[in-house]
């Protein structure tokens, strides 16, 4: 059976990890290849890290970390963060990440999706989500979560799939940071949607939160920052917590 | 020395990492002499079945891969062109095994991405691995069970996770992205 993901995200910012609360008040939490590596151990079937000052001060991903992360872990992993033109994927790609999530360059010119498509494989294009509840609708933001746009999540999320996005990674606006849990409505009616893999991210405090996103929805991974960095949740205990509930996981 | 492929397939420097890992030498090529001379051959790939022959095909490295007589490994994409015919863009592939790529039918999520557990695994690859062991897949297509398969995977259908004729050998999910279970495999076959 395949079994459902748990991904730490990193995000990283000058070649450090932070994490953000509701996007803003960041605070130092380790060195991105260290965490990786513990990660790693620990149990992450995957990771993720997004350079999340990358989009707004127009800074290319660090590359070298990049490649520095491909020699010592074994596991895939996404990059994200600034990646605006098939260069950019191209140059990360070649330093050892599996995939590429794109945000706000996505959004402005969506044929990247399908350049990246075409040139890497479905399978290698991860398109983020972030969205915030509005006057009833769930509604796209870009530029790190500042800047609103006119198109709702659910509809986004469908085009990308038809662009050839080999996956979707949600995050709920109004959960991230919060320790709440995850946004179920909105990641299960996007997880219905589409027929590609969905992330549910942003709002992760306490391991009944991962069992309601995967039993009550369709998302194929969840993922966290803050509470795998400062071990709030181990990941062996998490898992070990969703195996007993009936949760396939590795 | 061990010899990766080079081919306009993605995915190759992880390969290189892995094995490096493991503190074996190895050379990324597509040069001739050195893949003969190689004692493993690693044909890994991420990509499009198409594509990737007709590259192979300009540079006559189908006919080479055919004609390796050392242990030879494809991956993921390596597999499926093992194989005689994939329904990607209805290519013909290297017809090393006898067994037909096909698209998983839309019954669930596609592709089969994440870790997956591996079951009825048989010979040497798989020394010190258990039944329902997890490896990492990421595809869309996929060979169906034959006379070749070592080790069985089910998403949607049953089919083959690992192959082996002579020689070749072939793994559907991706060893250097399967943690320790991983570079268990790759170790049993870098020391065949």
């Amino acid at each position: 059976m395949l079994k459902k993901r748990i991904i730490p995200c990193l995000d990283i910012k000058d070649g450090k990890t932070v994490k953000g609360i509701n996007f803003e008040n960041i605070i130092d939490a380790g060195d991105p290849v260290e965490l990786a590596k513990r990660y790693v151990a620990e149990g992450a079937d995957e990771l993720v890290f997004l350079d999340i000052t990358a989009s707004v001060e127009k800074r290319k991903t660090l590359v070298n970390l990049v490649a520095r992360i491909a020699q010592e872990i074994n596991i895939p992993f996404t990059v994200g963060g600034g990646i605006n033109s098939i260069d950019d994927v191209s140059a990360v790609i070649k330093a050892g990440a599996d995939k590429v999530s794109i945000n706000t360059s996505a959004v402005n010119r969506p044929e990247l999706i399908s350049e990246i498509a075409q040139q890497y494989g479905n399978q290698c294009v991860v398109v983020a989500i972030d969205t915030k509840f509005i006057d009833g609708e769930w509604i796209v933001f870009i530029h790190g979560g500042r800047t609103g746009t006119e198109l709702r999540a659910v509809d986004w999320a469908k085009k990308a799939e038809q662009l050839g996005a080999g996956e979707i990674l949600l995050t709920s606006m109004n959960h991230d940071g919060t320790k709440s849990g995850f946004a179920l409505d909105i990641t299960n009616e996007i997880a219905s949607a589409v027929n590609i893999p969905v992330i549910a991210s942003g709002g992760a405090g306490e391991k009944v939160h991962f069992k309601e996103v995967f039993e009550k929805t369709k998302a194929s991974a969840a993922l966290a920052a803050s509470i795998f960095h400062f071990e709030t949740i181990p990941i062996p205990e998490l898992k070990q917590y969703l195996k007993t509930n009936n949760i396939a996981v590795r | 020395m061990i010899a990766i492929v080079k081919y306009n397939a993605g995915n190759i420097k992880s390969v290189e990492n892995a094995v490096k890992r493991l503190g074996f030498d190895c050379v990324v090529t597509d040069d001739e002499d050195v893949l003969r001379a190689a004692s493993k051959v690693i044909f890994p790939g991420v990509g499009e079945a198409k594509s990737a022959m007709s590259y192979l095909h300009e540079r006559k490295l189908d006919e080479l891969i055919k004609s390796l007589t050392q242990p030879v490994l494809g991956i993921c994409l390596g597999l499926q062109l093992m194989c005689k015919h994939s329904e990607e863009g209805d290519t013909n592939c290297l017809g090393i095994f006898d067994a037909e790529v096909k698209k998983f039918p839309p019954l669930d999520i596609v592709p089969h991405m994440g870790w997956n557990n591996l079951t009825e695994i048989k010979g040497n690859l798989f020394n010190g691995l258990s039944e329902n062991d997890n490896v990492y897949f990421v595809h869309s297509y996929f060979a169906a069970l034959s006379e070749y398969t070592l080790a069985v995977c089910d998403y949607i259908v049953p089919f083959s996770a690992a192959m082996q004729k002579n020689n070749f050998y072939a793994t559907q999910f991706h060893p250097e992205k399967s943690a320790d279970m991983g570079e268990r495999i790759l170790k049993n076959f870098l020391t065949l």
